[in-house]
């Protein structure tokens, strides 16, 4: 029989037990079709034929899937949740992928080339040559306020966006300001409102950077994505502008204080101390000598 | 059957498919940069970038539009082999192949509703012998401008003024590959 592979039987792969990064072809290319209109349409939630995944809806089953079909063997990968690395969630989808699509994978942001994130953008500022991946649990920014889907597609398509300007403004009326914390809705390039994904609202001003973003929601069988650059305002008011908050306080262990912090209760009698949730960024400053309140302490414990 | 056709697809897949993959999203988010595509080799007129696209995006779900000289058996015959693609008429095709003069007139493909955009062409322009003009390009993707040849800037033009809906173009010549989405604001350069 006549050989069809060009380069002959010596560059076959070895049979492995799953195909290239789990997902089978034709899923991938359905997902990659959805990925590139995306790209074509910033902000847009593109419907996609999710796949039930070997995790459970609400542990990343939709940036898992971008990932699938967006990693090349030569990746370096990076997982993290909340900003950290070393989470159940992180470790268990980091270790998903070793298996499944044999990448090597980072905790240190600079060296991956895709990185899948929960609730976080990395304090490191991304390059051009890396790609940031979402995932997503209620893509639609509209639907706390409206339920119906044929409703919200409906607003999305007549760029009827007053719901949500009233909803910030009963947060004013209410609370004295602005009181969205996280998952605070973004205009993109001046025509979609999209939900971020719930990160703080402290890494909004980050959403225009570098690398490509990609964002998967698995139960909710969405994808949308940001180009590049691409315009992404926050929501506000004139008299009442858009803030990107942070905990007042550095970081108890590396000092930074323009990372975003988490706060950890510590004993029963209310003592707390801040870190950052990145803890990549944490870790890269703390080995390059920068000490804050506790963090000699913490290292007299450690020795 | 020609044995021919049976040949030039990928040889490892996944990861053939993979690689393509990432060139195609990354010409498409940074309109203007230009990637190389390589793996395939499909039968002439198709260039390799085209088969290459052909093979990592389309499958059984997604009619094809064959345009021009590229509507020949060799292609036909590589196309259902490989990638399983229908082939219809430019109306309800989901990608379309072939030269700029051939594609035309574009109001023909199906450009999105206002619900679904997405639901809109791909076009594969095949970079052939028609002249090209300078333009600068502008918008989500670029940091400031970037400058690209195009066969023409009305159609694009009309075409960014059709956003949220539109249709989206590969540029494909030998083996390179480059983008403009609809997103894309063209002018003389």
């Amino acid at each position: 029989m006549m050989d069809l592979r060009e380069n002959g039987p010596e560059t076959a792969t070895e049979m492995t037990d799953y195909n290239f990064a789990y997902l089978d072809e034709q899923t991938k290319r359905m997902i990659r079709r959805a990925i590139l209109k995306g790209l074509a349409i910033p902000g847009y939630q593109v419907p996609f034929a999710s796949r039930e995944m070997p995790m459970p809806y609400g542990w990343g089953t939709g940036g898992v899937q971008v990932s699938a079909a967006t990693l090349t063997p030569e990746d370096t990968f990076k997982v993290i949740d909340q900003g950290a690395d070393d989470t159940t969630n992180a470790v268990s989808i980091r270790k998903f992928f070793e298996r499944t699509a044999g990448v090597a994978t980072t905790e240190e942001t600079s060296k991956a080339s895709v990185i899948q994130t929960r609730h976080r953008i990395p304090e490191e500022p991304l390059r051009e040559d890396q790609i940031l991946v979402y995932q997503v649990p209620i893509p639609e920014p509209l639907r706390f306020l409206e339920p119906s889907e044929v409703e919200t597609r409906k607003m999305h398509s007549l760029e009827e966006y007053g719901l949500m300007h009233v909803k910030l403004y009963e947060d004013i009326s209410r609370h004295g300001a602005i009181a969205t914390a996280y998952a605070y809705p973004v205009k993109v390039e001046g025509r979609y409102v999209m939900d971020p994904s719930p990160i703080p609202k402290f890494d909004n001003p980050k959403l225009e950077m570098a690398a490509i973003q990609l964002f998967g929601a698995g139960r909710e069988q969405r994808i949308y994505a940001l180009p590049p650059w691409c315009r992404v305002v926050s929501l506000d008011f004139e008299d009442y502008p858009f803030e990107a908050s942070k905990a007042d306080a550095p970081c108890d262990l590396c000092g930074a204080d323009d990372s975003y912090l988490d706060e950890v209760i510590m004993d029963d009698s209310g003592t707390r101390m801040f870190v950052c949730s990145d803890t990549d960024y944490c870790a890269s400053r703390r080995a390059a000598g920068h000490v804050g309140a506790q963090g000699a302490i913490e290292q007299e414990g450690a020795a | 059957m020609d044995a021919d056709l049976l040949r030039g697809g990928f040889t490892n897949a996944p990861v053939d498919a993979a690689h393509a993959f990432r060139a195609a999203m990354n010409v498409m988010a940074r309109p203007g940069t230009v990637e190389t595509l390589a793996g395939a080799k499909p039968p002439a007129p198709l260039s390799v970038a085209a088969g290459v696209l052909l093979l990592t995006l389309c499958d059984p779900e997604t009619p094809v539009f064959l345009a021009g000289v590229h509507d020949c058996a060799a292609v036909r015959d590589w196309i259902t082999f490989h990638v399983g693609a229908p082939l219809i008429g430019p109306e309800r095709s989901v990608f379309a192949v072939g030269g700029w003069d051939d594609l035309m007139p574009l109001d023909r493909f199906t450009i999105g509703t206002p619900e679904y955009p997405d639901r809109s062409a791909t076009m594969i322009v095949e970079e052939g012998e028609t002249p090209l003009v300078n333009a600068i390009l502008r918008g989500p993707g670029i940091r400031s401008t970037a400058a690209a040849r195009l066969p023409e800037l009305d159609a694009f033009q009309r075409n960014a003024a059709l956003f949220p809906l539109g249709l989206d173009f590969f540029f494909t010549q030998g083996g390179r590959v480059r983008a403009v989405p609809r997103t894309t604001k063209v002018e003389a350069a």
